[in-house]
C-alpha cells in the first residue's frame, strides 16, 4: 500500500486536489479552499482546526461526514482521527456534522467510473482525476460505494495529524517550551517539565495559529487504534435501547404524520375521499401529495389508521404492471441497438464457439433494501429556514431538493444526520423527506415527524435491479477455454441519477460491474452489457451491480469448470492474474481443506469476486438432508489492504454473506396488478438465525490500498452457495432465489 | 387507562386497541423498543407482559392494563446493564442495533426459563426475531456468554 510519509494542509483542505490539478477543469473555481461549514456556528470560545474536528471547552468533537447506517462508520472514522490527534475513543463526542461541500466523496466519483477501482492503468487514473474535480463540484456528502475507509483513510489520519501539531505550537506559544520536546496523550500536551495542558485549554490559542505547512503521519509500527479491537462508539446504547434513531426523534409541541402512496413507485392517483379519515380521533389535517395522500395526526398509530381510511383509486402505474412483462423487455434487450458496453473482448470468443458450446440463460429478481427502521423524517418549518432531522446518506441532495421545492436558500435548509436503523441503499434516496417537508408546511412552525409504515416503505423501496444473463461458453483440453456473458438490465444510474438530475453519461459501468472486471485470464473472454428500458426505479442496493453479476460470472464459470471436468478453485486459481485475488481464492482453499472427500449428499461450492477494489472468496458448504438443504458453514477472506478495526471487519464480513446468502435463498419482489406482491417482511424473510450457518472469517492485508468492506463480502455468497447445491444434489440454480427450486430447512 | 411501564404508572387516554408499542412510543415516550413490520413478525417491538414476551406492535394497550409492562429500559440502562446487554456489549453484535431491543428482550426471557440452553434451543428461541445485519453469529455468542455469567451469580 502506499503509505503517506508526509502530508501537506493544502492536499488535506481540498482533498486530492493536488492530483487533479493541471487538468481541464481548471476553470472551474477548485483551487481555492472550500467554505468551512463548521466555522459559521461556532460560538464564542470555540476553535474549528479542521472540518473533521471541533474542540471547546467541553471537550473534542469529532466529525465523522460519513453517516452510520449500522457498518460501524462513526467509529471507524473517529478511530482514524483519533489515531493522530491522540485522544480516545471513550473521551470524545462524534458527530455526524452538518452537510457541506468539504466533505467530498472522492472514492465514490471513483466508482461511478467505467473503470473499476482496481484499475490501475494511466487511462483510469486520469480519468479519476477529472471525476475527482467534478465531485468536489457537485459537492456530494454521499456515505455509499464502501467508500468510508477508502476515502477517509488518510484524510482523516492528516486532519488528526494537524490539529495535534497545531495544538503544540500553542501550547510553545503559551508555555515558552519548545514544541519539538513536546509529547500528546489522552487529549492533553505534555510539556517537557511534565505539565499537561488539556487541547480544550489550547483551543482558542490553536484558533489562532497558522496550520503547520507540512505533517508526519506515524507509521503503521507505531499505531495505538488502527488494526486492533475497538469497542464501538455506539455498542453500549445500542444494546441499552437507548440509541436515537432518527424514528425515535420527540420534540415539544410535535405532530406524527405518515403518507399513503401509489403502491406502483411513481404513480399518481386518480382521486381520493377523505372525508371518512377526517373524522377520525387525532387527525390534524389530511395532505394531498404526488402520487397520493399524507395524514398529520398526534399520533403515529392514529395516522396510520387513517391514512387505511382514505379512499384511494390509484392511476396506471409508470412501469408494466405484470411482471412477465418486465422480463420480456430484458429479453428483447440483447439486442445490437441496445448495446452499452463491452469492457472485456478478450481471444475471439465467435471463432472459437462450436456445437460443443453450452448456452444459458440466467435471471436475477428486484429486491428491496427493506432496513428494519422504516424511513421517517421530523421537520419543522421556521421563520426562513427548515430544519431536517433523518437518517440519510444524501445529506447535500437533501439540501438541495428542499432548497428547490421551497424557493429558500440551500443554506437555510438544516439537515440533521441521525443515526440509521440500517440502509443497504436505502437511504440514498430522499423523496420521503420532501413529503414530509410538504406535510410540516402545512402546521408551519410546528415539528411534524413523518413515519412509513413497513407496507409503505416496502412499496416506495427503490429497488435492486433486475437482471438477466445469457451465457456461452467452451472447454477445451480440461480448462476454461472461452467464456461470453452478455447481461441486460435497466440502467441503474440512469434511474438513481435522474431522480436528482443528474447524468452520467449514456455509458452505464454497472451494467458490467462485478463481471466484466475481474481478473481472470480466459483466453477467449469477453462480457458484454445491454442496456433495458427504464421499469420500476431503481436505486443502488448493498453491492449494486455485483450483486447480480457475480452470480451470473461465478456461476458460469463453475459450470464451464466442470464442463471441463477440472477443479472449481484449482481452475480458478490457474485462470486469476493477480496475486491479491489469488491470495483470498487459496485462503479459503485452505480454511475449507478444499478437496478432501464429503460424504454423499454434502457439497462445496466456491466463488470470487472483486468489488469496490476489495477481492473475496468465499467457500460454502451444505448438505441435502432430505428435507431441504442445510447451509452448514462459509468460509469467507478478504483483502482490504489495512483492517482499521478487526471487529468490525468480522461483523461486515459475517453481515455480508448473510445479506447475501438469505436474499439469494428466498428473496425477491414481483408485480402483479401494478402492484409490489411482497408487502411485508413475511414475504421478504432473508434468512432467518436458525438458518445461519457457522461463518469463519480471515483477513488479508497484502492489497496495494485501503479498500472497503460494507458491501464486497455480498457478491460472492449466492454463486458460491449455488455451486455447493450443485456439488451436493447436481441440481443447477439458474436463478435467484433459490427457493424457487430448493427448500432450505 | 392506567399503564404499569417499568415501574411507573401511567395514565393515558388512548383508543382500547391502540397496540401497546405506540402507547408507549407516541404516548409515553419510551422509544427502545422499535417499529418494525407492525404486524408482529419481526420482533423489533418485543417487551414483556407480565413477564411473558409480547409483540407490542399487535398487542391492544388495553389487555397490559393492570400487568406489569416492562421494556428494554425497565431491565438495565449504561451504566447498570442486566446481564444478557453487558454480553450483548462484550460480543458487540450490534451493527445498525435497530433490532437489538427486542433480540435482547427475547433473549433475557427466554434465559429465564433456560438457563443453560443447546445450540438448538438457543435457534429455536430466537429464531422468530429478525436482523437485517446478519448478526446472528454475534446474537448465538452472545447468549451463551449470558448464560455463562447469568449462572454464575
Amino acid at each position: 500500500m502506499g503509505i503517506v510519509s508526509k502530508i501537506t494542509r493544502r492536499t488535506l483542505l481540498v482533498g486530492s486536489m493536488a492530483v487533479a490539478g493541471g487538468v481541464a477543469f481548471g476553470i472551474y473555481a477548485y483551487k481555492s479552499p472550500q467554505d468551512n461549514p463548521l466555522l459559521d456556528d461556532l460560538t464564542e470560545g470555540e476553535a474549528a482546526l479542521t472540518p473533521y474536528i471541533v474542540i471547546t471547552a467541553a471537550g473534542v468533537t469529532l466529525i465523522t461526514p460519513r453517516a452510520d447506517k449500522g457498518q460501524g462508520a462513526y467509529s471507524v472514522q473517529a478511530a482514524l482521527i483519533a489515531e493522530e490527534l491522540d485522544v480516545d475513543l471513550d473521551q470524545v463526542s462524534v458527530d455526524p456534522g452538518p452537510p457541506s461541500a468539504v466533505y467530498y466523496n472522492t472514492a465514490l466519483a471513483n466508482e461511478a467510473l467505467p473503470f473499476s477501482p482496481a484499475d490501475q492503468s494511466n487511462v483510469a487514473n486520469a480519468a479519476r482525476a477529472v471525476a475527482d474535480a467534478a465531485m468536489k463540484f457537485i459537492g456530494m456528502q454521499i456515505t455509499g460505494g464502501s467508500t468510508t475507509v477508502a476515502d477517509g483513510f488518510t484524510k482523516l489520519r492528516a486532519a488528526g495529524a494537524i490539529a495535534r501539531e497545531t495544538l503544540k505550537a500553542a501550547a510553545a506559544q503559551e508555555s515558552g517550551h519548545d514544541a519539538s520536546q513536546m509529547r500528546t496523550e489522552r487529549g492533553e500536551v505534555i510539556l517537557p517539565n511534565g505539565e499537561r495542558i488539556s487541547y480544550a485549554r489550547l483551543a482558542p490559542t490553536a484558533a489562532k495559529m497558522r496550520l503547520p505547512e507540512n505533517v508526519g503521519l506515524r507509521d503503521p509500527s507505531s499505531w495505538r487504534l488502527i488494526g486492533k479491537p475497538m469497542q464501538r462508539v455506539d455498542i453500549v446504547a445500542k444494546s441499552t435501547g437507548t440509541q436515537t434513531y432518527g424514528i425515535d426523534l420527540r420534540f415539544d409541541d410535535m405532530l406524527h404524520a405518515t403518507v399513503r402512496r401509489n403502491p406502483a413507485n411513481g404513480g399518481g392517483m386518480a382521486s381520493y375521499d377523505a372525508s371518512a379519515a377526517e373524522g377520525m380521533r387525532g387527525v390534524e389535517k389530511i395532505v394531498e401529495l404526488p402520487g397520493g395522500v399524507g395524514v398529520i395526526a398526534d399520533n403515529t398509530w392514529r395516522a396510520f389508521q387513517a391514512a387505511n381510511a382514505v379512499e384511494i383509486e390509484w392511476a396506471d402505474p409508470p412501469f408494466p404492471a405484470e411482471m412477465d412483462a418486465h422480463w420480456a423487455t430484458l429479453s428483447r434487450s440483447f439486442a445490437a441497438e441496445n448495446l452499452n458496453s463491452r469492457p472485456l473482448d478478450a481471444g475471439n470468443v465467435e471463432a472459437v464457439l462450436s456445437d460443443e458450446t453450452i448456452e444459458l440463460e440466467y435471471r436475477a429478481p428486484y429486491l428491496a433494501h427493506a432496513p428494519l427502521e422504516p424511513v421517517s423524517a421530523v421537520v419543522q418549518v421556521g421563520d426562513g429556514r427548515i430544519d431536517i432531522w433523518t437518517g440519510t446518506q444524501v445529506p447535500r441532495f437533501i439540501q438541495a431538493n428542499i432548497a428547490e421545492l421551497t424557493g429558500l436558500k440551500p443554506d437555510d435548509i438544516h439537515v440533521h444526520v441521525q443515526m440509521m436503523g440500517g440502509s443497504f441503499g436505502h437511504r440514498l434516496e430522499d423523496d420521503y423527506v420532501l413529503h414530509a417537508v410538504r406535510l410540516a408546511m402545512e402546521v408551519s412552525g410546528r415539528p411534524v415527524k413523518m413515519t412509513y409504515s413497513r407496507e409503505e416503505d416496502m412499496a416506495h423501496d427503490y429497488l435492486r435491479q433486475i437482471a438477466m444473463a445469457r451465457v456461452r461458453g467452451t472447454a477445451r483440453n480440461g480448462q476454461v477455454h472461452a467464456f461470453d456473458l452478455s447481461i441486460a438490465m435497466p440502467s441503474v444510474s440512469e434511474s438513481q441519477m435522474g431522480r436528482q438530475g443528474l447524468s452520467l453519461g449514456e455509458t452505464d459501468p454497472i451494467i458490467v460491474t462485478g463481471a466484466g472486471d475481474q481478473p481472470y485470464s480466459i483466453p477467449n473472454y469477453r462480457v458484454t452489457g445491454y442496456k433495458a428500458p427504464q421499469l420500476a426505479p431503481l436505486s443502488s442496493w448493498r453491492s449494486v451491480g455485483a450483486s447480480t453479476n457475480a452470480f451470473f460470472h461465478e456461476s458460469f464459470l463453475d459450470e464451464l469448470i466442470h464442463a471441463a471436468g477440472a477443479d472449481p478453485l484449482e481452475e480458478r486459481l490457474r485462470l486469476l492474474n493477480d496475486a491479491t485475488a489469488r491470495g483470498v481464492l487459496e485462503a479459503v482453499g485452505d480454511m475449507s481443506n478444499w478437496g478432501t472427500p464429503m460424504e454423499r449428499g454434502r457439497g462445496r461450492g466456491v466463488a470470487f469476486s472483486r468489488s469496490f477494489g476489495t477481492p473475496v472468496a468465499e467457500v460454502v458448504e451444505v448438505t441435502d438432508t432430505g428435507n431441504g438443504i442445510r447451509i452448514d458453514k462459509v468460509y469467507v477472506a478478504a483483502d482490504v489492504g489495512r483492517v482499521v478495526d478487526p471487529v468490525n471487519f468480522d461483523n461486515m464480513m459475517k453481515g455480508g454473506v448473510i445479506f447475501g446468502l438469505g436474499h439469494a435463498m428466498n428473496c425477491e419482489i414481483t408485480f402483479a396488478n401494478g402492484r409490489i406482491e411482497q408487502e411485508n417482511f413475511y414475504a421478504f424473510e432473508g434468512m432467518k438465525l436458525y438458518q445461519c450457518p457457522d461463518i469463519e472469517v480471515r483477513a488479508l492485508e497484502s492489497g496495494p490500498a485501503v479498500t472497503g468492506i460494507g458491501e464486497p463480502p455480498v457478491p460472492p455468497a449466492a454463486p458460491a452457495l449455488a455451486n455447493a447445491i450443485y456439488a451436493a444434489t447436481r441440481q443447477r440454480l439458474r436463478e435467484m432465489p433459490f427457493s424457487k427450486f430448493v427448500t432450505f430447512v | 387507562m392506567q399503564l404499569n411501564v417499568n415501574g411507573t404508572a401511567y395514565e393515558v387516554d388512548v383508543e382500547p386497541d391502540m397496540p401497546l408499542l405506540w402507547v408507549l412510543r407516541d404516548e409515553l415516550g419510551i422509544t427502545g423498543p422499535k417499529y418494525g413490520c407492525g404486524v408482529a413478525f419481526c420482533g423489533a417491538c418485543t417487551v414483556w407482559v407480565d413477564g411473558m414476551v409480547v409483540r407490542s406492535c399487535s398487542y391492544p394497550a388495553s389487555a397490559a392494563e393492570g400487568a406489569q409492562v416492562t421494556t428494554i429500559e425497565g431491565i438495565g440502562n449504561p451504566d447498570a446493564l442486566h446481564a444478557v446487554q453487558a454480553a450483548w456489549v462484550e460480543e458487540q453484535v450490534a451493527q445498525c442495533g435497530y433490532c437489538q431491543s427486542g433480540q435482547i428482550m427475547t433473549a433475557a426471557a427466554f434465559l429465564q426459563e433456560n438457563s443453560n440452553p443447546s445450540d438448538a434451543e438457543i435457534d429455536d428461541a430466537m429464531s422468530a426475531n429478525l436482523c437485517r445485519c446478519g448478526t446472528y453469529p454475534k446474537i448465538r455468542a452472545a447468549i451463551k456468554r449470558a448464560a455463562t455469567s447469568l449462572q454464575g451469580e
